[in-house]
């Protein structure tokens, strides 16, 4: 039984430290700071190939490509501006996991604070119906 | 009246359904290109006939189709009897060998035929992150005026023909 758990840790530790020692092998960065902004574009550029996976988490040739693109950006010193821009002139919005605010994006921004709106709103006219009938009961 | 407002979840739940049904069965892979009706964009390539840098010069004039294949990608051999059908119909495509070497592509075309008027290398797949590639095959049709006119992602054949020919102006 200790056995199991002791292998099962141990797999779940390579799990995690195996591909960011791979990633750290593999790209230099000039500083800390450029590495965390690599680090926050791939996690926030969507791969356009796939459904619903980062370029960070996506194996696939073309999330590689983009990956080694963003790096070649940050490393340059182009903006994190600059490089999303990139990738939505050639991917359009799809890349984008945080949509820029615009009329056609205004319900997938607000809808769940609208939503939670109207739902404050029936529960305080709930209760104040109820309290209404309690009185005159 | 207040049975009325009993009835509000059930409205709810048909306009809900509504809404998800007419998603069903659309194609989720479907990705509109961000290039269409923008000029095809600057590029350096080598041909695999030669060993100079070309830009739009060698591009024929009028319109044409850019087709991204390679010889590691299977659906690139299906659709190349067709490519060729085309070719001999007069049909100008440019051929990007993508992501791949040029021995192998040489004796791609040698085998199978070359329905090409040109082909350049992009053997860093540069160029088809310029033209928001994904993977191959890809087609584009480009207009006489240079513009990207539509994207087809995967194999081109009688069909998808006759859906770029619309775009061929």
């Amino acid at each position: 039984m200790i056995w199991l758990r002791i292998i099962l840790l141990t797999c779940l530790g390579l799990g995690v430290s195996l591909p960011a020692l791979a990633a750290e092998e593999l790209l230099h960065f000039d500083n800390p700071a450029q590495e965390q902004r690599f680090q926050v574009l791939v996690e926030e550029l969507r791969c356009p190939k796939c459904q619903n996976q980062n370029l960070s988490d996506s194996n696939s040739t073309i999330a590689t490509d983009l990956r080694d693109q963003v790096y070649r950006m940050v490393v340059r010193g182009d903006s994190n501006e600059q490089i999303v821009n990139y990738m939505v002139a050639r991917y359009g919005e799809f890349v984008l996991y945080k949509p820029t605010q615009k009329p056609s994006t205004f319900l997938l921004w607000y809808g769940p604070f609208i939503l939670l709106g109207i739902g404050a709103v029936i529960f305080v006219v709930v209760i104040s119906l109820n309290k209404r009938k309690k009185g005159k009961a | 009246m207040r049975k009325a407002l009993l009835f509000i979840p059930f409205g709810v739940f048909v306009v809900l359904g509504v809404l998800f049904y007419m998603q069903l069965g659309k194609d989720v892979h479907y990705m509109p290109s961000a290039l269409v009706g923008k000029p095809l964009p600057e590029f350096q390539l080598v041909p695999l006939e030669s060993s100079e840098l070309v830009g739009h010069e060698s591009l024929p004039k009028g319109p044409y189709l850019i087709n991204f294949w390679a010889t590691w990608c299977p659906s690139c051999s299906i659709e190349h009897e067709y490519l060729m059908a085309l070719a001999a119909e007069g049909v100008p495509i440019v051929g990007i060998d993508y992501k791949d070497e040029a021995d192998a592509a040489k004796q791609w075309l040698l085998d199978k035929g070359d329905p090409y008027a040109v082909v350049l290398q992009d053997e860093m797949g540069y160029f088809g992150v310029d033209m928001g590639v994904t993977g191959a095959p890809e087609t584009f049709v480009v207009d006489s005026q240079g513009r990207v006119a539509y994207r087809h992602q995967g194999v081109v054949n009688e069909a998808v023909w006759q859906t770029l020919q619309g775009y061929m102006r």
